[in-house]
């Protein structure tokens, strides 16, 4: 009998147990305050009529930032209540599949920032809305493999409203409102999305 | 090489997909049939025919319910699951050790 066989059983398991371990924290609360976040920073964008496109940058950088904190609070908040560690694998695993997108969309916007002249350019930002929808579709598909499978549909919506609206922007010359398409699709996806959960998702799950 | 630690691996548990579905459902608390099928990549009759084989000799517990008005099928290692499971794998680390020695 081979020798190596039982040490490459061995690997085998521990990969298929790493594998198995899916993400399964409670995720209506998350998404219906992500979706909230988005909602509220398209109506500041438009109330306090931040068209400069360094503006829009920093309005919606810091827009992300607050639904990140605020995501990794609820999700500490409900490890705390289970007795269970907050930086669990399957956790781990959620944040590292999301992180790449995340930095290339912040690299992306900080060039941006540096691009800009502070002029307001609508074409430009529809633009970086729509690579920052489809880098967030690809986020969340990455995750989807250590998550329930209705979030890999999710990041199906998104890349597929991300395609569009880069059709779109190409397409046609006039731009929509940046905020509004930022709010509609990181607002009204995730909310739409959480609200489907609240309703559907086990009450009591385990990460 | 010491045969006897081949010979004392459990023979349900050593099967390629059976081993499978015991590794993963070591790793998480619970897994749904669907769960199972994209994670191991198996068919649903060749899995159907594991679990089967795994229940009855009382290594998994398979729980039916409705989710969403669909029906659900969960499994979930038993105590004496993983306790074989954890014996299996002391066996392949003493297997292991041996071949190093």
């Amino acid at each position: 009998m081979n020798p190596k066989w039982a040490e490459e059983n061995l690997q085998t398991i521990r990969t298929l147990m790493e594998r198995s371990a899916i993400y399964r924290r409670a995720l209506a609360p998350i998404m219906i305050y992500v979706g909230v976040v988005g909602i509220i920073g398209g109506a500041a964008g438009r109330l306090f009529q931040i068209d400069a496109e360094r503006g829009f940058i920093l309005l919606w950088v810091g827009d992300a930032a607050l639904a990140l904190a605020g995501s990794f609070l609820l999700v500490r908040r409900q490890a705390m209540k289970d007795s269970e560690p907050f930086w669990s694998p399957p956790t781990r695993r959620v944040a590292q599949a999301f992180t790449p997108a995340f930095f290339i969309g912040f690299v992306l916007a900080v060039l941006c920032m540096r691009g800009s002249t502070g002029s307001i350019n609508p074409e430009r930002d529809d633009i970086l809305v729509g690579v920052w929808v489809l880098l967030y579709g690809c986020a969340i598909h990455a995750a989807g493999f250590f998550m329930p499978r209705g979030m890999r549909w999710l990041a199906w919506v998104f890349i597929i409203v991300g395609i569009l609206n880069c059709v779109y922007v190409t397409l046609y010359d006039e731009p929509a409102s940046p905020h509004l398409v930022m709010a509609a699709i990181f607002g009204g996806l995730h909310l739409a999305y959480g609200i489907y959960l609240y309703f559907t998702e086990p009450k009591n799950p385990v990460a | 090489m010491n045969p006897e630690l081949f010979l004392q691996l459990d023979r349900v548990i050593h099967e390629k997909g059976r081993l499978a579905i015991m590794s993963a459902l070591a790793g998480t608390p619970e897994l749904s049939f669907t769960e199972l099928r994209d994670t191991l990549g198996m068919t649903d009759g060749n899995l159907t025919t594991h679990i089967r084989i795994l229940q009855e000799e009382g290594f998994i517990s398979v729980a039916k319910s409705y989710q969403n008005n669909r029906s659900l099928t969960t499994c979930s290692l038993t105590k004496a699951g993983r306790k074989a499971f954890a014996g299996y794998i002391d066996l392949l680390e003493q297997i292991v050790n041996q071949n190093k020695l």
